[in-house]
C-alpha cells in the first residue's frame, strides 16, 4: 500500500497512483442503478429526487431500471404489506450481485405509522439485509440523496479480499433469500431468523 | 357559517317510505333515526326485499337514484345497550319526567350501508341499510351490483373484510387480502397475528405488549434526588 | 393453489378445432407503468385484450381499522397518506365530515384558505398526472420533468405554511392549523399568475401532438350510462359528458361564491380525459384568483372547536368533497366515545377502477397502460392506504 502523504505529493506532480481496489470501488460507487420500484408515498419523493429540482443524476444513480435483472440497488420506498412482501423478496433475489438495499421511510424500516395493522410488515429488514435506512415520513429527496451518498461511501470502503469482502466476491455466501409464503393470518415464516433477530431488551 | 348545505330538494324519508310500501306490497321498511346535526336518517330494508327496493329507488321518476356512491360494511357484535328513556311517573303524587336507564340486548349482526345519490336530478343522499341475521352462519345479503355496477368492488371488499356473502354478485372473491387468508380482519373480534417488534420507548398499550414479549427484570429503585 | 380469477380456454373456431392460444399475463405488481403496486391479470388474443381482472391490496395498510382505534384528531395525519398526491383535499374531506357530525362552524378566512389549498392541490395533481399519462405513452421523462418542476413550486408553498411537502396535516375540524401571512399570499398570487403561461406551453407541446392524438382519440370511449352506473366520479365522469361536480352540487365550503365552469367531455375517450384535466386546471386558476383577491382577515379556528378529548354525540354522517380524482367521502359512525365506531373512506381511485375491464376490452395491450394512466389512480387510496 502506498502512503497517503506520498500519494498526495505525487498527485501534485501530476502522477496519479491508485490501487485496483480503489479504482474498482470508485467505478461501482458512481454507477449505482436503482430499481424502479415504488410502493407507496415515499415513491413519489423518490421520483421527485430524480426529477428536475433534485436531479439524482449528479450522483450517478439516475438510471432507474424497470427490470430487476439490470438493477443493483433496491430502494424499498414505502409500506411493505404482507401481501407485497413475498414479491419484494423475489425481486431482490432476481437482482444480480453486487446488490444493495435502501429502506426509505418509516414504513420500510419498521411499519411506521401503519405498524399496528394486520396487513403491514414491520420492516423489510425481517426478510432482507438493509444497507442504509432513511427515517422520515416521507423522507425528503435530500434525505434520499444523502442515503445514496452514504451507500457510495460504504461501497468505496469495501475491501475486495479478506473475510469482510462483499458478498459477490465470496462464493460461500448465497445471494438469495427464502421467499415467505402466504399463511392463514400472517406470512410464513413471519421473519427470516438468519437476517433479523429481535433485539434483546432488559428493562429496569 | 356552516360549511355544508342540507339538501332540500328531496321529499322526506317518510314520504319515500310510504311510496315504496304502496308500490311494492309485502315490503316493510323502518326508518333509523340519527341524532347528529346533519341528520341523515336511513331506511332499513329487509334483506329479502333489498333488490326490489333498490330497483325502485333507481327507476322511480321522482327519485332516480342512479348513482351508488358508497357501500360500507359495519360489524355489530352482540352487546348490551344502555339507553336513557324519559318516562312520566308519579313521584309523590306529582307527575314528573324521570330518566330511566333501560338495558337491551342487541343481537350480533353485520350491516351494509348504501349511500345513494341522483346524478340526473342532483339530490341525495338516501341511506339504505340491510342487516344479516347473525354474524356466524346466516351472513347472506342480496348483492346490489346488478342495479349499480359501482357497488361491485365495494361489496367484494365487504366480503373480504367482514364476511358478508352477497348473493348474485358476479365475482365474489377476496380483493384486498390474499386468497389463502382466513378470517375477516375488520370484524371487531378479529385477533391480529402477534408480530410485536422491539420498541425502544414503549408506553401505554405498547408497554403492555412489550412486557408480554420481554420479561421485566427487577425494578431498580429510583431514589428521588435530595436537594442540598 | 388459490382459486384462479378466471379460466383461460383455448381459442376455437366454429367447428371446435383449436386455432391458437390465448395468453394470460400478469401485469404488475412490479411494473414501471402502474403508478404503484397494482396488478392486472390480462388475457390476450394476440395483442388484443379479451379479459382483464384488476388485483389490488398490495398496499392495503388497514387505514380503516387504525382509524377505529385512535381518536378523531389522530386520524388526520393518516388521511394525508390516502391519496398521497392530494393530502390537502383529503384533510378537508375528513374535517368537513367531522364538522358535519358535530355541527361545527368554520371561520371565513379558514374557508378561503381551504379553497386555496384545495385548488393548488388540484393544479399539482393534474399537472403531474398529465406528466405520468404522457410518460405511459412513451414520452419518457421530459413532460414529467416539466410537470414536477411546477409541482415543486406548489409544494414549496405547502411546506412554508404546514411544514411538510407532501403530508401537510394542515386542516382541523373547525378551521386550519396555522394562518398564512401576506407574503405567502403574494407569492401564491405570483405563482397563479405564472401558471397560465406554463399551461399554455404544456398545451402547445401536447394538444396537437401526433402521437398523443393517435394513442388517445377514440380509445376506450365511455358512455354516460356506463359511467354513471359504475359510480365513476371526477374528471373521468365529466369526460363522458355527465355534469356532476360535488363542488357545484353540494356547494360545500364557500364554492357557491366563485364563478367557475365545469368542463364536460363529449366522447369519454382518453383524449377527453386528458383535456378535462387541462380545462379543470384553467378553472382552478380562476377560482384561485378570486379566492386570493377576496380573502378576508380574521381567525382561522373556530374557538368552540375542541380538538383534544373530542367526543361527538352518537350519530352517523357521510361527508364528501370533490377531490382531484373524484368524490372523496368519509362515513363516520360515532357512539359517543373518543374514537369513531366505524370509520370508512370512499376512495375515488378504488371505485373508478371498477370498470377498468370494460374500458380495456378489445384494445391493445399497450393501451391498457395508457387507460390505467388516464384513470389516475393512487394506490394509497385504492388499497386504503388501498389502491392506486
Amino acid at each position: 500500500m502506498i502512503e497517503e502523504g506520498l500519494k498526495n505529493e505525487l498527485q501534485k506532480q501530476g502522477v496519479y497512483v491508485t490501487s485496483l481496489q480503489e479504482l474498482y470501488n470508485w467505478g461501482r460507487a458512481n454507477s449505482v442503478w436503482p430499481l424502479t420500484f415504488g410502493l407507496a408515498c415515499c415513491a413519489i419523493e423518490m421520483m421527485a429526487a430524480s426529477m428536475s429540482r433534485f436531479d439524482l443524476a449528479r450522483f450517478g444513480a439516475e438510471v432507474f431500471r424497470p427490470s430487476p435483472r439490470q438493477a443493483d440497488l433496491m430502494i424499498v420506498a414505502g409500506t411493505v404489506t404482507k401481501k407485497m412482501a413475498p414479491l419484494v423478496v423475489r425481486l431482490y433475489n432476481q437482482m444480480p450481485e453486487p446488490k444493495y438495499v435502501i429502506a426509505m421511510g418509516a414504513c420500510a424500516i419498521s411499519g411506521g405509522p401503519f405498524k399496528q395493522g394486520y396487513n403491514v410488515l414491520k420492516g423489510i429488514d425481517r426478510y432482507l439485509p438493509v444497507d442504509v435506512a432513511i427515517p422520515g415520513c416521507p423522507p425528503r429527496p435530500e434525505a434520499l440523496i444523502h442515503a445514496i451518498m452514504t451507500l457510495q461511501e460504504k461501497i468505496r470502503n469495501q475491501k475486495l479480499t479478506g473475510p469482510d469482502r462483499p458478498r459477490h466476491l465470496n462464493a460461500e455466501i448465497e445471494g438469495e433469500y427464502p421467499v415467505p409464503a402466504y399463511g392463514k393470518h400472517d406470512l410464513e415464516p413471519p421473519k427470516n431468523p438468519d437476517v433479523w433477530q429481535p433485539p434483546t431488551m432488559t428493562r429496569t | 357559517m356552516v360549511s355544508w348545505v342540507p339538501d332540500k330538494k328531496l321529499e322526506t324519508l317518510e314520504q319515500i317510505k310510504l311510496r315504496i310500501e304502496s308500490a311494492l306490497p309485502l315490503t316493510k321498511l323502518d326508518i333509523l333515526p340519527n341524532e347528529c346535526p346533519a341528520g341523515e336518517r336511513s331506511l332499513v330494508v329487509d334483506a329479502g326485499r333489498g333488490l326490489a327496493v333498490a330497483k325502485f329507488l333507481r327507476d322511480d321518476a321522482q327519485l332516480k337514484l342512479d348513482y351508488c356512491s358508497n357501500v360500507t360494511g359495519i360489524d355489530w357484535p352482540e352487546a348490551k345497550i344502555k339507553t336513557k328513556v324519559k318516562k312520566k311517573m308519579l313521584v309523590e303524587g306529582v307527575e314528573k319526567e324521570v330518566e330511566e336507564i333501560v338495558e337491551t340486548l342487541r343481537s350480533g349482526h353485520l350491516e351494509v350501508v348504501y349511500h345513494l345519490y341522483s346524478m340526473e336530478l342532483k339530490h341525495g343522499p338516501i341511506v339504505l341499510r340491510m342487516r344479516t341475521a347473525n354474524r356466524t352462519d346466516q351472513t347472506h345479503l342480496p348483492s346490489l351490483t346488478p342495479v349499480w355496477r359501482g357497488a361491485e368492488f365495494q361489496e367484494r371488499e365487504i366480503y373480504d373484510l367482514y364476511g358478508v356473502i352477497f348473493d348474485g354478485h358476479p365475482d365474489l372473491r377476496r380483493i384486498l387480502m390474499w386468497d389463502e387468508f382466513v378470517g375477516f380482519p375488520m370484524r371487531r373480534d378479529y385477533v391480529e397475528p402477534d408480530d410485536f417488534e422491539y420498541e425502544p420507548t414503549p408506553h401505554d398499550e405498547v408497554l403492555v405488549e412489550a412486557k408480554k414479549h420481554y420479561p421485566v427484570e427487577a425494578k431498580a429503585e429510583v431514589k428521588p434526588e435530595v436537594k442540598a | 393453489m388459490p382459486p384462479k380469477s378466471f379460466e383461460v380456454k383455448p381459442k376455437l373456431d366454429e367447428s371446435g378445432a383449436s386455432i391458437g392460444e390465448l395468453l394470460e399475463i400478469s401485469m404488475g405488481p412490479h411494473h414501471p407503468s402502474t403508478h404503484g403496486v397494482f396488478r392486472m391479470d390480462v388475457v390476450l388474443d394476440g395483442e388484443k385484450v379479451v379479459k382483464l381482472k384488476p388485483v389490488c391490496g398490495y398496499l392495503h395498510r388497514n387505514h380503516e381499522k387504525i382509524g377505529e382505534n385512535i381518536s378523531y384528531l389522530a386520524s388526520m395525519p393518516y388521511t394525508d397518506r390516502l391519496d398521497y398526491f392530494c393530502s390537502m383535499t383529503n384533510n378537508w374531506a375528513y374535517a368537513l365530515t367531522i364538522e358535519k357530525l358535530a355541527g361545527l362552524a368554520v371561520p371565513e378566512r379558514a374557508e378561503y384558505i381551504r379553497v386555496i389549498m384545495a385548488e393548488l392541490t388540484r393544479l399539482q395533481n393534474h399537472t403531474s398526472l398529465i406528466g405520468f399519462f404522457v410518460h405511459d405513452m412513451g414520452a419518457l421523462g421530459t413532460p414529467l420533468m416539466y410537470a414536477f418542476r411546477e409541482r415543486e413550486k406548489i409544494l414549496d408553498l405547502f411546506e412554508e405554511v404546514s411544514g411538510a411537502r407532501m403530508m401537510c396535516n394542515y386542516m382541523r375540524f373547525g378551521g386550519v392549523r396555522v394562518d398564512v401571512n401576506d407574503e405567502w399570499i403574494a407569492r401564491t398570487k405570483q405563482l397563479v399568475a405564472n401558471y397560465g403561461r406554463f399551461l399554455d406551453e404544456f398545451e402547445t407541446f401536447l394538444n396537437q401532438n401526433e402521437i398523443l392524438l393517435a394513442r388517445t382519440q377514440g380509445v376506450s370511449p365511455l358512455t354516460k350510462e356506463q359511467a354513471v352506473n359504475a359510480s365513476l366520479t371526477g374528471p373521468l365522469l365529466r369526460a363522458a359528458g355527465v355534469n356532476y361536480d360535488v363542488r357545484k352540487v353540494d356547494k360545500y365550503g364557500i364554492y357557491s361564491r366563485f364563478d367557475f365552469k365545469v368542463p364536460l367531455g363529449e366522447h369519454g375517450d382518453l383524449y377527453d380525459r386528458y383535456m378535462m384535466r387541462v380545462l379543470e386546471m384553467r378553472e382552478s386558476i380562476k377560482i384561485l384568483n378570486q379566492a386570493l383577491r377576496d380573502i378576508p382577515a380574521g381567525p382561522v379556528m373556530d374557538p368552540k372547536a375542541k380538538l383534544r378529548g373530542f367526543r361527538p354525540k352518537p350519530g352517523e354522517v357521510y361527508g364528501r368533497i370533490e377531490s382531484p380524482k373524484g368524490e372523496l367521502g368519509f362515513y363516520i359512525i360515532s357512539d359517543g366515545g373518543p374514537n369513531p365506531y366505524r370509520y370508512r373512506v370512499r376512495p375515488p381511485s378504488f371505485i373508478n377502477i371498477t370498470i377498468l375491464e370494460d374500458m380495456c376490452l378489445g384494445h391493445r395491450v399497450a393501451d391498457v397502460i395508457v387507460i390505467l394512466g388516464s384513470v389516475d389512480i393512487v394506490l394509497g387510496e385504492v388499497d386504503r392506504c388501498q389502491p392506486i
